[in-house]
């Protein structure tokens, strides 16, 4: 199940959103994400379903790809969508057993609280499929750079993010790795109850812990020897500069924005 | 004035217990004394566990000298302002491929050097993009480091090093984790950069193959420099080389072999076509 998340994962493609600034998408994201949190009616959902989907379109990144990423939160997903099916409290009642209801409010509901966590999940991914971890950590260190003045470290901050997004699939195909070799010495991973199930887990978690450390032990060497020594006298290979597209992006989401907040004011229909 | 010259210099691993007391002193380096000259391609030989990565260390300055001095262009490592420029200069490229790549595409994780050092942006990418050329991996520079084999993440890495344009370059082990296809090709990338870039190579290995075209050879033993001389030189005292543990490269073996039960065969073979050469000169009488 580990390998469907797509988050975190850099899909290189040659398209305009892949060149857009950092900071430019890091910023039209969390509008996306207010956005999806706050509108209301089958205009809203409209609006922003075209914007995702225009935007997967240009981005050159297959559908299919992101969709992928969407199995890791199935289960919440469910959960989610059969708690609000069944709970919610509502005018007409379809359905009545004991505690259990299922009203029309129950289904509207769970229907876009799904679609809303779907389109969450769908949104972020694109951003970081479409940035490289070090330009995402770029864009996010320049952006908290203000945080500098009450003594956040953000470029140490910025740097132990792209590291550890580089170690995941190496640590991931390390866990594998100790996993077989356990496996063939008659480690038992799969069956018996949760907390046996838990408990099998230690003969996995400790030697990944070791090596972990080992690794970052290593790193860090490496870091040091090419003259690592922290933020300050760091040059940059690629400096963040705005565009021309990137002013345009800015615009169309902030464009995106204003549209999704009108429709919730002159059409909060169905909800 | 040789670019490295280390003179009598010891280093000692303090152990010690719960009780933060000396339990066990390792001396790791004893006495050793190796002089480089600028533009040479030195190779460092030893078993495991004979102070061989540990000496690689000292000259990058990530361990200080408990004895005697070390000398890495001009400037001493004892002393703690010179480490930046020491670091510039000796550039080090270590065992593991994957613990040394900080980036997560190709060209970043060149760059990550010069960045380091304040290299201005434009010529970054002009050093980036010559260090991969030189390590013929520019039709990678997009990808993932994940996607690599390990011959070309290591050459990944050498191109890293490369990039802060360093006097000299330190490989400690740079094969040990390699098939032999990646092997060659670090090998063959080390000399290239010799050659080309008239850079001083110090290849730390416990391989003997790879040292056979270095210009000078010395071999390690318990922290102590035991044997040192052309590969030629070397390769001739094969008996020498059992001793110390070292595996002697099958064809030197197969020519010592030869020339013991009587044929006509010089010391020191090092490839096979010489081996064949002599072998036909055998015949021919």
């Amino acid at each position: 199940m580990i390998r469907d998340i797509t988050i975190g994962q850099y899909y290189p493609a040659n398209s305009i959103i892949h060149k857009l600034d950092p900071r430019v998408k890091l910023f039209s994201t969390l509008l996306y994400i207010i956005a999806l949190f706050c509108f209301k009616g089958i205009l809203g959902i409209g609006i922003i379903t075209v914007f995702l989907f225009t935007t997967i379109k240009i981005s050159k990144v297959p559908i299919k790809f992101i969709v992928k990423g969407l199995k890791a939160i199935v289960y919440l997903l469910l959960i989610t969508a059969v708690f609000n099916l069944l709970l919610t409290p509502g005018n007409r009642v379809f359905w009545h057993y004991k505690l259990i209801n299922i009203t029309d409010t129950g289904i509207t509901n769970a229907v876009v609280m799904s679609v809303r966590l779907i389109y969450l999940i769908i949104g972020t991914s694109l951003m970081t499929l479409t940035t490289t971890p070090n330009q995402l950590t770029d864009g996010l260190e320049t952006s908290l750079k203000p945080l500098n003045k009450i003594n956040v470290p953000v470029h140490a901050i910025a740097m132990m993010m792209s590291i550890a997004l580089r170690f995941i699939p190496i640590l991931i195909e390390e866990t594998d790795k100790i996993m077989k070799a356990q496996m063939a010495r008659g480690a038992d991973f799969e069956s018996g109850n949760i907390f046996k199930k838990a408990k099998n887990m230690v003969p996995l978690l400790v030697p990944l812990m070791v090596s972990a450390f080992r690794r970052a032990d290593d790193l860090a060497m490496a870091m040091e020897a090419r003259c690592y020594s922290g933020g300050a006298g760091r040059t940059k290979m690629k400096p963040l500069a705005y565009e021309k597209r990137d002013r345009i992006a800015y615009l169309v989401a902030i464009l995106f924005f204003v549209a999704v907040i009108v429709a919730r004011v002159l059409l909060p229909f169905p909800q | 004035m040789g670019i490295i010259k280390a003179i009598n210099l010891v280093h000692e691993y303090i152990k010690r217990d719960e009780d933060n007391n000396v339990s066990d002193i390792v001396r790791a380096l004893d006495d050793v004394n190796i002089e480089v000259e600028a533009g040479q391609f030195i190779a460092i030989l030893g078993h495991n566990g004979s102070g061989k990565s540990t000496f690689a260390k000292h000259l990058n300055a990530l361990l200080a000298p408990t004895e005697g001095t070390l000398v890495v262009d001009g400037k001493n490592v004892k002393d703690e302002k010179n480490i930046m420029d020491i670091r510039k200069n000796a550039g080090m490229v270590f065992q593991n491929p994957d613990n040394q790549i900080i980036a997560s595409v190709v060209e970043e994780d060149v760059g990550f050097g010069p960045e380091n050092i304040g290299v201005p942006t434009e010529e970054i990418w002009e050093r980036v993009d010559n260090s991969l050329k030189a390590v013929g991996m520019t039709e990678y520079r997009k990808h993932s480091p994940n996607k690599l084999s390990g011959g070309q993440k290591q050459r990944v890495a050498i191109a890293g090093v490369v990039a802060m344009e360093p006097k000299c370059i330190i490989f400690d082990e740079p094969t040990a984790m390699l098939d032999p296809n990646g092997r060659k090709e670090v090998i063959k990338t080390a000399h290239k950069l010799n050659k080309e870039k008239n850079v001083t190579i110090l290849l730390i290995t416990h391989y003997m193959e790879e040292v056979v075209d270095a210009d000078y050879v010395y071999v390690m033993e318990k922290g102590k420099v035991v044997m040192e001389g052309t590969p030629r030189a070397i390769f001739s005292q094969v008996d020498a080389l059992k001793e110390h543990r070292l595996d002697v490269p099958q064809v030197t073996l197969l020519a010592d072999e030869l020339r013991k039960s009587g044929l006509d065969i010089p010391k020191g073979i090092l490839r096979r076509e010489e081996l064949v050469k002599a072998l036909e000169k055998n015949m021919a009488r």
